[in-house]
């Protein structure tokens, strides 16, 4: 085993892991959330349109594998003259994939919340939206938080994909090296360690995090 | 303290003008009539309790009270506030807030905000909804917590309060929206034995505040020693109505012999 190239290797992952791997999966989440919420909320919308726009949306997300929405942003698109960089592409198929999946996410967390409550915030007099955003949304939020962190690990992984589009995140690297050290099952065999070690960590705070939010509810 | 009836003929002054008068409510979930036509008067100050077998509506003319039910026909007027409903046309949501604002409302999961403290629970409709400045809600809020014995209790989260206690913050929520009537509907049947009591305890002393009140409940002690009228309701009309003393202890219907029989003695 080349202890060597594995040391000498690990800073350029590492590197990939900090500047690509990871802001690209935060700003994925972060914009896909914001969808997801929205489409979230226009499924449970009673106008038929409404919901039927968001239905459609989540149907063919999930209904269509990620490195095919990939590439047809990247490589698509640009035989309409609709011609996005590596960066912008990924991140807004990312989004769009997590606000698919996330939206479904959402909607079932907000159905969970008892009717009780809605009836309560309108008794002292709320509107919907307050009742939604002051009452419903934050007891919702609570209950995502362990399906939403699992796609947050999801998309973390995913975001490899954005390799085959020439963004140079973690595994662009270790296929780059790979390719020119020759030494394939050693580089993959590490960024492999490395994604898990980033999903250890996040599972570690997915632990914290559900813990902090469960003290006051029974 | 509520004003005796008697006293008021032997006055002969005029009767006081209703706070509520309810006519020919009737309400529908699907074939189904669940409520064919409840009138209802509501004089101020006055204790009104809703008796009957499950099923038989009481809860939904009270959830019809405060908007929670779209009744389909009926009239409600409230003439202090000027506020005149026909039921038979569709509900703006302008009406159904002007309805929902006249009275507040205890329910039987008491429904508190999980998420909030016991102090944000009761002032968040005075405060957000309302728009009363903080420093008066929260007073008010600490003050009425005080009465109901939950002093000390403002920083608590709903779950880690007792199932009597969490019923009391519910009143407490109720009352800080200073509604004309409060409505409780079963407010003790989802607590142990030995907490019901206190939360009854609460009530009395609000209705010997001289509030006016609208009580679903099960609690025949309650009801005899606290309300002005009780009406009996079932299959969705009121069968009858009438003062506690006579409806207790010389019931005119056969169905209400045999309600009052059922709860008094259930085997």
């Amino acid at each position: 085993m080349d202890w060597d190239l594995v040391l000498s290797s690990l800073g350029p992952l590492a590197v990939g892991a900090i500047t690509g791997t990871i802001p690209l999966a935060l700003a994925s989440f972060a914009i896909g959330i914001v969808i997801a919420l929205l489409a979230a909320l226009a499924r449970l919308s009673p106008r038929w349109w409404l919901s039927g726009i968001a239905r459609f949306y989540i149907s063919v997300i999930r209904g269509t594998p990620l490195i095919v929405q990939l590439y047809v942003i990247f490589f698509g698109l640009p035989s309409i003259d609709v011609i996005i960089d590596p960066w912008p592409s990924a991140i807004i198929a990312l989004s769009l994939n997590v606000g698919g999946y996330a939206a479904e996410v959402i909607r079932a967390a907000i159905l969970s919340i008892p009717r009780g409550q809605w009836e309560a915030a309108y008794m002292i007099g709320m509107p919907r939206w307050l009742a939604l955003r002051r009452i419903i949304l934050p007891q919702a939020a609570r209950v995502s938080v362990p399906p939403l962190s699992n796609t947050f690990i999801s998309l973390v992984k995913d975001t490899a994909l954005c390799s085959l589009i020439l963004v140079t995140e973690m595994f662009r690297i270790a296929q780059q090296i790979a390719a020119f050290s020759n030494e394939f099952l050693l580089l993959y065999v590490e960024a492999a360690v490395l994604y898990w070690v980033i999903c250890l960590v996040l599972s570690a705070g997915q632990d914290r995090l559900e813990r902090r939010l469960e003290r006051h509810v029974a | 303290m509520s004003p005796d009836p008697d006293e008021l003929v032997e006055a002969t002054e005029p009767p006081p003008e209703p706070m509520l008068e309810v006519r020919g409510l009737a309400k529908s979930f699907g074939d189904t009539a669940v409520l064919r036509s409840v009138d209802l008067d509501l004089l101020p100050g006055r204790v009104v309790c809703l008796i009957g077998p499950s099923g038989s509506g009481k809860t939904t003319v009270l959830r019809s009270l405060n908007g929670l039910e779209t009744p389909d026909g009926g009239t409600l007027r409230a003439p202090l506030t000027g506020l005149e409903v026909d039921f038979s046309e569709p509900l703006t949501n302008a009406t159904r807030n002007r309805v929902r604002d006249l009275s507040a409302m205890v329910f039987q999961q008491h429904n508190l905000f999980p998420h909030l403290t016991v102090l944000e629970n009761v002032t968040e409709g005075p405060l957000r909804v309302q728009g009363r400045p903080r420093a008066e809600v929260e007073e008010e809020a600490h003050a009425l917590l005080d009465r109901v014995g939950l002093h000390g209790k403002s920083g608590a989260f709903p779950a880690e309060l007792s199932g009597g206690q969490q019923q009391r913050v519910g009143i407490v929520r109720a009352l800080a929206l200073r509604p004309q009537l409060l409505l409780f509907d079963e407010p003790t049947s989802s607590l142990d034995p030995e907490l019901v009591g206190e939360v009854l305890s609460v009530m009395k002393g609000l209705a010997d505040d001289g509030w006016t009140m609208v009580v679903v409940t099960h609690e025949l002690a309650f009801a005899r020693d606290v309300a002005d009228d009780v009406l009996f309701l079932d299959g969705g009309v009121v069968l009858e109505r009438g003062a506690p003393a006579d409806i207790f202890t010389a019931p005119r219907e056969e169905r209400t012999r045999r309600f009052l029989d059922r709860l008094m003695r259930p085997f």
